[in-house]
């Protein structure tokens, strides 16, 4: 019916497909793995439940609320509206100051409590970083 | 005053820029084409307008000219020479600038080196490279112009992020340019090739020059942010897929593909679309790059400007680009002579095929984590980041199989070889590092399940290229950017899984155990230095041989009011001690952070290594 010369051009585009096809399929799993959400204070409130997921928070360090010893350093995050306390350990950024602008990554542990594995401040004196801006905005 | 003339040479530029897309694209209809030196001249003068207008930037920063808003924005008077000349393109007006500089200066010497080619050639190139920089003079002109004047004049600028004074930093974006840039002419030169019909062997060892240079530049590029990264931004990594990076490693991964099949159109005749696919797509990246990062979606340092009207502008820019390419690309296509002889499944033509596929699925990778959060914040506002894993658990397992084909493909030969003659050194080599990498992983005890198959193949790549240099008929260049690429890997791999890290909060006198070390904080003491305070702290890092002084810095700058850290880094070949530390509220703790990271050094010099190769290949007349 074909020539072999269809055939193998059938066979070569179908392989191609396929495996375009199964790339796709393993990217968007792992995405979907992978992500990490951000959520400001008055999100994680009105959580419905806690999954065992990585995520970030993002506001400001509430002033007067961190508390430093040898290994740890806890602080509150605050959107103005609700506020989540973040119990830390490990290295922290420069611009970590209370009063500005912070994002921690890690994991909830209850719905006012946040562990977390990474802090990140940014560089600038006046930065904000968008996330918290649009969670401030609105306050 | 002086500040008007480089507005004006760039209004200049932009008339002769208007007067030569005209001229040529009349010229085209005829069907023999000459170039005139009336067109070169004007070319020349539209490079000497642009470094007029560049060098009035220059001096304005250098003179701290405060009438103009960028340098306003962007300097201090305190500020050192060196930085008040790298504040030039530390903004977004004056990269912009900057670009536009490499653009005609490019195109220029296109015109010169290329004389001895086809007119009509020449004449499409140029064209298109016109168009270009005709987009770029529109965008620099009205939507971020760095000769806007203040009036009243300030007495002050408000300074230059700290973060950016530092030399690596200083030279990155001048060269990461020259890579991006360079692929404005591939892709001219690729759409001229295609509507002349003259896709062929002498089309690609004369681009494979230009190809090659973009490479080059864009890997040195890329290496000075990443060694910036690793002491400035006080993490201890050196890639960290930020977004920006991303966008940079994307071009690349793009390049590389295309620097391969440009090898093989040249030898074999081959893959004719295909390379003109790769050199639209790989500008297309460096054009999207420019976009992403200067358009503020991406937040990092280097976003400069948060103005939307410039993405808006960009944007539709590199659509009109694109759009007009593929349209090119559809309507000349049958121009293409591609050569229909029946391919072999075994010969080096497979090899870069498959080196041309796995670039492909790395880029694919790349480009969906770096836009999907964007995407994503745009259709339904959920604000999501994605991190390492995400790229490590995509990227490993293919580097596998890449490894092993990056192995052998070098040693098959062009049209066709035998599979039966697997020779038996490879084999050795092959046993000899399934068994290194046993003991190396049973030692670490490392228990993830993809590193002892990467580890094997790193290792085997690692010694097939050694042994490689020993062969009769060496490609030299070749040779040693293979080599460099599996000390790379090796040396990545090694870092990540021997690395070692401690952090802790100490005062003044402190001391903390680590593994057999003792980190002591000894003291701290304030120098005041031109336009920042800086805080030395001394650490002594002890085990039973010897002792180790580290002094990492705090720069404490008033203008902008900003603290950087200084890491103190202390290399061996073997291993670097990394030690930084940050204030931590005014009650005595400081914040440490102590790592170990070994064979870091190696990282560096593999992709020098690289780079060199690319250099090399350049100076041969034929590879």
């Amino acid at each position: 019916m074909y020539g072999k010369k269809v055939k193998l051009r059938i066979l070569f585009i179908s392989l191609l497909l396929v495996s375009v096809a199964l790339s796709i399929y393993l990217i968007l799993k792992s995405l979907e793995e992978n992500v990490v959400y951000f959520l400001s204070p008055t999100e994680i409130r009105n959580l419905v439940e806690i999954e065992n997921k990585k995520i970030r928070v993002g506001g400001m360090v509430k002033n007067n609320s961190i508390i430093i010893d040898s290994e740890n350093v806890n602080f509150i995050i605050t959107d103005f509206k609700n506020e989540i306390n973040v119990n830390y350990s490990g290295p922290v950024p420069n611009l970590f100051e209370e009063g500005k602008g912070v994002v921690a990554e890690g994991f909830l542990k209850d719905q006012s409590f946040l562990i977390a594995e990474k802090i990140l401040a940014k560089h600038d004196e006046n930065y904000m970083p968008p996330e918290v801006a649009e969670s401030l905005k609105d306050k | 005053m002086i500040n008007q003339l480089g507005n004006y040479s760039l209004y200049i530029a932009l008339l002769i820029s208007i007067f030569v897309i005209s001229k040529t694209s009349l010229s085209l209809r005829k069907s023999s084409i000459t170039l005139s030196g009336n067109i070169f001249s004007l070319i020349s003068v539209q490079s000497i307008m642009v470094i007029i207008s560049f060098l009035t930037l220059i001096y304005a920063f250098v003179t701290s000219d405060f009438s103009n808003e960028t340098v306003y924005n962007n300097s201090h008077t305190t500020k050192p020479l060196f930085y008040k000349i790298s504040g030039t393109w530390g903004n977004h007006e004056g990269s912009l600038l900057l670009w536009l500089l490499v653009l005609t200066i490019f195109l220029f010497i296109f015109t010169v080196e290329s004389k001895n080619l086809s007119q009509r050639y020449r004449t499409l190139t140029l064209f298109f490279q016109q168009i270009i920089i005709f987009g770029f003079l529109l965008f620099i002109l009205f939507t971020s112009n760095p000769f806007s004047n203040l009036f009243p004049i300030p007495n002050e600028g408000t300074g230059l992020n700290p973060i950016l004074q530092d030399p690596a930093l200083a030279i990155h974006p001048p060269i990461l340019y020259l890579g991006y840039v360079g692929t404005s002419i591939i892709f001219s030169s690729a759409l001229a090739a295609i509507i002349s019909g003259s896709i062929n062997k002498s089309w690609a060892s004369h681009i494979k020059k230009w190809v090659l240079v973009s490479w080059v530049f864009l890997s040195i590029g890329i290496l000075l942010g990443s060694i910036w990264a690793y002491y400035e931004l006080g993490w201890g990594g050196f890639w960290f897929w930020d977004p920006v990076e991303n966008v940079s490693l994307m071009p690349w991964l793009c390049l590389t593909a295309l620097l391969h099949t440009i090898f093989t159109l040249e030898k074999r005749d081959i893959f004719h679309s295909w390379a003109v696919i790769l050199s639209i797509t790989t500008f297309s990246l460096s054009m999207s790059g420019t976009f992403l990062v200067r358009s503020g979606i991406l937040n990092s340092i280097h976003t400069f400007a948060n103005d939307p009207s410039r993405g808006v502008f960009i944007l539709c820019f590199l659509f009109i680009l694109i759009f007009l390419s593929i349209l090119i690309y559809f309507f000349y296509q049958k121009t293409i002579k591609e050569n229909l002889t029946k391919p072999y499944l075994i010969s080096k033509e497979t090899a870069v095929l498959l080196n041309n596929l796995f670039m492909m699925f790395f880029l694919s990778v790349v480009l969906i984590g770096t836009v999907y959060p964007i995407f994503l914040e745009v259709i339904n506002n959920e604000k999501i980041s994605i991190g390492p894993p995400f790229y490590h658990k995509l990227l490993i397992p293919f580097l596998i199989p890449f490894l092993f084909f990056m192995a052998i493909g070098p040693n098959i030969k062009w049209i066709n070889d035998k599979i039966g003659k697997i020779n038996f050194t490879q084999v050795s080599i092959f046993i000899i590092s399934i068994i290194v990498s046993y003991f190396f992983v049973k030692k670490y005890g490392v228990s993830y399940l993809l590193s002892l198959p990467l580890f094997i193949l790193s290792i085997f790549l690692f010694f097939i290229t050694i042994k490689d240099f020993f062969g009769k008929k060496v490609n030299i260049s070749q040779k040693i950017s293979h080599f460099g690429f599996s000390l790379l890997i090796l040396s990545i791999l090694l870092n990540g899984v021997l690395s070692k890290e401690f952090s802790s909060n100490m005062k003044v006198g402190d001391e903390r155990k680590f593994l057999n070390k003792t980190i002591k904080f000894e003291s701290i003491k304030v120098i005041k230095e031109q336009n920042y305070q800086s805080l030395i702290g001394e650490f002594n890092i002890k085990d039973e041989n010897n002792s180790l002084s580290l002094k990492p810095e705090l720069r404490i700058y008033d203008q902008p009011q900003t603290i950087t850290s200084e890491a103190d880094i202390s290399s061996t070949i073997f291993s670097d001690n990394f030690l930084v530390f940050n204030v931590l509220k005014n009650d005595g703790f400081y914040n440490v952070r102590y790592q170990i990271k070994p064979f870091m050094i190696w990282i560096w010099i593999s992709v020098i290594l690289i780079s060199f190769g690319g250099l090399i290949s350049l100076k041969k007349k034929n590879v």
